[in-house]
Formats: structure tokens, C-alpha cells, sequence
């Protein structure tokens, strides 16, 4: 039995990376420090569901065939596309990426990642405004005011608050998680009195409580860092927070705006924003101006609802117009454990951080014409190559019927729905667990990757299933160029 | 016959930690179909539709419909919004309008929700087969 210390956690942006992990007879027994997902990753490698052999689409089904001829269906279906799209790439290594972009290259394809369907917005609004950031490190140490916006990291990244911000024991900030221990031991403590006051005198039903209190809750003036949670829904990250403010969906555009007025000192004539009383939002903007280093992380609340770019082009504002006055900072809650290195060795290898199309033979960058989902509600592409992602499960519908209308190739462990329906299946190693690499977390911060166990027999990590793939494709063009000159 | 009530909300989709740990299980697995295949409704838009928890109902966007399982939100008050958790089911109904920057209109969707006692939330394979024609 072998304890293995200090391994990055492969599931989400923040990449805790002090998981230790049990091996014994080279499988994963058991996994310390992780969350609810990371357990699950780690000893989900086992799952009866994996893909263990490479796998064609023969008369409408799928049987398992050698690496082989995988390889050389693949490199057919690639070298004959016209317009192929390879999607995916965030749950893999950087190295995997690098290899992918110069397939990309090879087959005049359009290489795009899971950002598009995530932080895409918010690239293209960093583009335009600019972002004021730093890393996690900072945060932890100094932040003495924290605001998730738009994001759930209770559900999505379960130890970003306990690892980076209000539960984390800073050198110049405490942790937080007393306090909340102790709100939440007074909460239940009222339930149960209220439950038993119910219980023996009436029926009578409790009222539900108001939305938003009127006027600033009492915890304001407490010592210490604070967290405020701005959302759609009272989250489970919602009730941990020392403020909640509850915004109408597809109305954060107006509250964003509502807080750079109100602290560029001007008057809101109005009694309400978005449900919200403006006297509320009048303390917590002063709150965000009084605080010494404040933090805004913003996730797919913002990206995806009405306006998009423009909510995420509105948060950087207010972070901007806040750092007149005192020192903030603004970070995007990264999804998929590489999807910021997704962007990264996207952008120092074609300039462009996703929806980058080389069908002209030069990297060309312009979402909403080159993004995936806009290529496949077109009908535009002839072929794809999905790696480390299931589109089939998390694109819109119409978007997935023209993607498995054409030949598909997935390269993956799972055998999840977009392999299903795919044409040529790869079974890979679990990145991060049966391979190593790089991965970057949502700070941009590069963070390597372990190999505790060996993949099972036969399982090819990312990177090299690609390097074969592409070695097969320029094969195949070489040929195709050959007998083409023979014939002429 | 008494038609069933209907509902106008605003129907949400996004991540719970059910729907994280049950991909890491695989997304054959019966933890994720469990997770997904659902949708979060304020309790009082549960009486509103005339069900009980765990009763099936039909959601209906413009995009398309889908029969998923009610649950009771723990998250509520949130009158008149639903919550599906991203996947396969939630995706039948999701807006697939991109606004010109690549980015599916996943979160603030107009949608309709009734009971649907007598129709059953179709299985993965059901659901890939019906969408898709595939399997």
C-alpha cells in the first residue's frame, strides 16, 4: 500500500492539488482532502461504464476493432473532410491541446474548445475591457471581501471557498468558517423551535420568508472578511454568505450598472433594482468601496443569460471603476479542470483563444462565424473529432442532430452519450490520473498533473492516440497526392 | 375532462453537485440519469400544478419538450422558475440561439410546464434514440 501525496485534483478550474490518494495493487483505494466530485473522479476510474476498446460503427453498430484500423477509419474520415470541427480539449492535458492544433492545421479544420459553451463571453469581453486580476494566492491571503456572482461554487467547485477564499486561513485574513458554523448552528436551533411551537399549538403554516429584507442585514458591521453571493437562486454558496442578493434572471445587467452608478456617488431615482431596494444596494456598495482588497467571481450566470459578453463587459467595469477608489479584482470561475490551458496553449499557438478556423491554412478567430454550435446549427461541417467532452449531452439539440448526422470520432474514457453515437470510439487514460501533463488553473497558475495508476492494458493517454492519428492523416494526404499525379 | 393546469416560468439549467458526481460515475450510470433527468420547482408551483413531488411533468419551450420528474427546490422561494440540471434532458429544451458570439442561450428560457401523470421520463438510450435516431 503507497500513499501518494500532493496529486492535482483533475475535475475542476480550481485544481486543489493536495489530494492524497491510498494505491494498493495499483488501484485507487482511497482519496483524502478531495470534495464530493474528486472522490468520485478518482474511483469513478473503475465505473463498469468505461470504454476499454477502440470501437467502428459497422451497419449502424458499434463493434470493437483494433487500435489499428481505429486509427486508419479516423485518419479516412479526417483527410476527406472538408470542413471537419475538432471540439472539446478542457479535460485533458496541454500537451494533448498542442497536438490537436497542429492536426487542426493539417486537415483545414476548425479546432474549438468547451469555452465557447462557458467563459466565451467573457474572453471576447476581455478582449474589449481588459481584466484587473491575480492569483488564487492573493486572494486567499489578502481578500477581505469576496463576491460570487452568477456562480454556485458550493455545487460546481466545492472547495473554492475553503481553499482560496472566505474559509481559508489567509496570512493577513482569517478564515470565516467559525462563524458561519455557529450561524448555521442558530438557524437549526430556530427551526427546531419553531417546528415543536408548530407542533404543539396550531397547524398553522410558517410564513415563507421575504425575498430580500428591507434595508442592510446586521452582519454588516461584523469584523473580518465577508462574502456576498449575488444569484438567480437562494444556493446552497447563497446560504453560506453573510449577504445574498436574489436578481431577477436575465436581469444582472441592470444591477451591475446599478452599483457602478451608485458607486461613482450618483443618485438612483428609483425605489427598486431588479426586486432589489436600492437603500440594500447602496450598503453594499459602500461596502465594496470601504473593503481593502475585494474580489468579484463571476461564472456562467453572467455568460449565458440575456446580454452574455455584455453582463461580463458591465462586471469588468465595475471592477475597473472600483479600483479608482480601493483595490479589487475579477476572476472567471474556470469549469473543466484545463479549459483556461485550453485557451492558453490556443492562444501561443494561433493567437486565438478558441473557435480558431484554419480552413484557409492560417488561424482564423471570429465566434458567433468559427465557434462550434453556430458551425453545426449551419450544417456547415462535414466531419468532427470530439476529445475529453460530450456535446451530445451539453449542446442544444439542434446543434447535436447535425453533428451526429456526419462521421464522428470521439476519443475519451467514458462511454458517454456523443460516443454512442459516434462512428470511430478511442478508449484514452484518464488525464491526471493514469497519465501526467500540465494543466492551468482558473488563475492561469500551470499546475502538473500525476500518474498514479497505469491505464489498462491497451489504454493510450490523449496525446499519443492524437500523434498516431496524425501521423495516419498525413499518410493518407501523401498517398491521395500520389495516385493523384500517377493518374495525371 | 379536466385539462391539466399550465405554467408559464422561466425555465434555468445549470450545475448540481448530484449531476458532478454522477458524470464522474459515468454517464451510463444510474446517479447521473438521476441527476439529470429532473427539474427543481418552487413548492408552491408544485400545488400550483395540482402534483406531488416526484410526479412527472412536461416541460415545453419553444426549442422542444421533454418529460422529466418534479422535484420540490430546496432553493426556493423562487416562484415561477424551474431548474433542469444540465444534460441530455435539459438540452431538448434548451435555446439554442447563439446571439452571433457562439454561446447557446442555456440560463432565462421561457418555458411551459403541466403534469404529464401518464407519460414516462425516457431512459437515456430512449432519449438519444427518439432526438438522434441513434444508438
Amino acid at each position: 500500500m503507497t500513499i501518494v501525496k500532493a496529486v492535482t485534483c483533475p475535475v475542476c478550474g480550481s485544481l486543489c492539488d493536495d489530494i492524497e490518494l491510498t494505491v494498493e495493487d495499483g488501484k485507487i483505494i482511497k482519496v483524502k482532502n478531495g470534495c464530493a466530485l474528486c472522490e468520485s473522479k478518482f474511483l469513478g476510474i473503475y465505473s463498469k461504464h468505461r470504454v476499454l476498446k477502440p470501437m467502428v460503427r459497422k451497419k449502424g453498430k458499434l463493434v470493437e476493432v483494433s487500435l489499428k484500423e481505429a486509427i486508419c477509419h479516423a485518419a479516412e474520415i479526417l483527410a476527406n473532410a472538408n470542413y471537419p470541427v475538432l471540439y472539446g480539449w478542457s479535460s485533458t492535458n496541454c500537451e494533448a491541446i498542442r497536438v490537436g492544433l497542429e492536426l487542426a492545421e493539417e486537415i483545414g479544420g476548425v479546432i474549438d474548445n468547451t469555452s465557447v459553451v462557458c467563459h466565451g463571453p467573457s474572453v471576447l469581453s476581455i478582449q474589449e475591457v481588459g481584466i484587473p486580476s491575480c492569483t488564487l494566492g492573493q486572494i486567499r491571503h489578502r481578500a477581505d471581501l469576496i463576491i460570487y456572482w452568477g456562480c454556485d461554487p458550493w455545487s460546481a467547485h466545492p472547495r473554492h471557498i475553503e481553499r482560496y477564499t472566505a474559509f481559508s486561513d489567509g496570512r493577513f485574513e482569517r478564515s470565516e468558517w467559525k462563524g458561519y458554523f455557529s450561524k448555521v448552528k442558530a438557524l437549526l436551533a430556530r427551526k427546531k423551535i419553531e417546528s415543536t411551537m408548530r407542533r404543539l399549538f396550531l397547524k398553522e403554516k410558517t410564513t415563507t420568508p421575504p425575498r430580500i429584507k428591507r434595508g442592510p442585514p446586521s452582519t454588516i458591521f461584523k469584523e473580518g472578511r465577508k462574502l456576498i453571493v449575488i444569484d438567480v437562486r437562494r444556493t446552497k454558496s447563497a446560504e453560506m454568505a453573510d449577504y445574498f442578493i436574489q436578481v431577477e434572471p436575465n436581469k444582472d445587467y441592470e444591477l451591475l450598472h446599478a452599483f457602478r452608478a451608485l458607486i461613482r456617488d450618483e443618485e438612483i431615482e428609483v425605489d427598486t433594482v431588479v426586486g432589489v431596494p436600492v437603500e440594500y444596494l447602496e450598503e453594499i456598495a459602500d461596502l465594496m468601496l470601504r473593503c481593502e482588497f475585494g474580489a468579484l467571481f463571476f461564472g456562467l450566470g453572467l455568460t449565458m443569460s440575456s446580454g452574455k459578453l455584455k453582463n461580463i463587459d458591465a462586471a469588468l467595469s465595475l471592477v475597473r471603476d472600483l479600483n479608482m477608489r480601493t483595490k479589487f479584482v475579477i476572476m472567471p470561475m474556470r469549469g473543466h479542470f484545463n479549459v483556461t490551458g485550453a485557451n492558453i496553449v490556443s492562444t501561443w499557438q494561433t493567437g486565438y483563444p478558441y473557435a480558431v478556423d484554419f480552413s484557409l491554412g492560417y488561424p482564423q478567430y471570429n465566434p458567433g462565424e468559427t465557434s462550434v454550435v453556430d458551425i453545426l446549427l449551419r450544417k456547415e461541417s462535414d466531419a468532427a473529432l470530439v476529445i475529453a467532452s460530450d456535446p451530445v449531452a451539453n449542446f442544444p439539440k439542434s446543434a447535436v442532430e447535425h453533428l451526429v448526422e456526419n462521421p464522428l470520432i470521439t476519443i475519451g474514457p467514458h462511454f458517454d452519450p456523443t460516443a454512442q453515437m459516434a462512428d470511430v470510439v478511442f478508449p484514452s487514460a484518464f488525464v491526471g490520473i493514469e497519465a501526467d501533463g500540465t494543466a492551468y488553473r482558473m488563475d492561469h497558475v500551470p499546475l502538473p498533473l500525476k500518474k498514479v495508476v497505469e491505464p489498462p492494458h491497451g489504454v493510450l493517454p490523449d496525446e499519443e492516440i492524437l500523434r498516431t492519428i496524425l501521423s495516419e492523416v498525413r499518410k493518407t494526404k501523401k498517398a491521395k497526392i500520389k495516385a493523384k499525379a500517377e493518374v495525371q | 375532462m379536466k385539462e391539466n393546469p399550465k405554467l408559464k416560468v422561466t425555465l434555468l439549467t445549470g450545475r448540481t453537485i448530484e449531476q458532478g458526481v454522477g458524470k464522474e460515475h459515468g454517464k451510463a450510470s444510474e446517479e447521473y440519469v438521476e441527476s439529470v433527468s429532473v427539474c427543481y420547482l418552487d413548492p408552491e408551483d408544485l400545488k400550483r400544478l395540482g402534483i406531488t413531488e416526484n410526479a412527472n411533468i412536461l416541460v415545453s419551450t419553444e426549442h422542444g419538450t421533454v418529460v422529466v420528474k418534479a422535484l420540490k427546490s430546496l432553493r426556493a422561494p423562487h416562484p415561477s422558475i424551474i431548474f433542469i440540471p444540465y444534460g441530455p434532458w435539459a438540452n431538448v429544451v434548451a435555446d439554442p440561439e447563439t446571439h452571433s458570439i457562439g454561446m447557446p442561450s442555456f440560463k432565462g428560457i421561457p418555458a411551459e410546464i403541466e403534469s404529464a401523470r401518464n407519460k414516462p421520463v425516457l431512459s437515456l438510450k430512449e432519449l438519444l434514440k427518439t432526438q438522434f435516431g441513434k444508438d
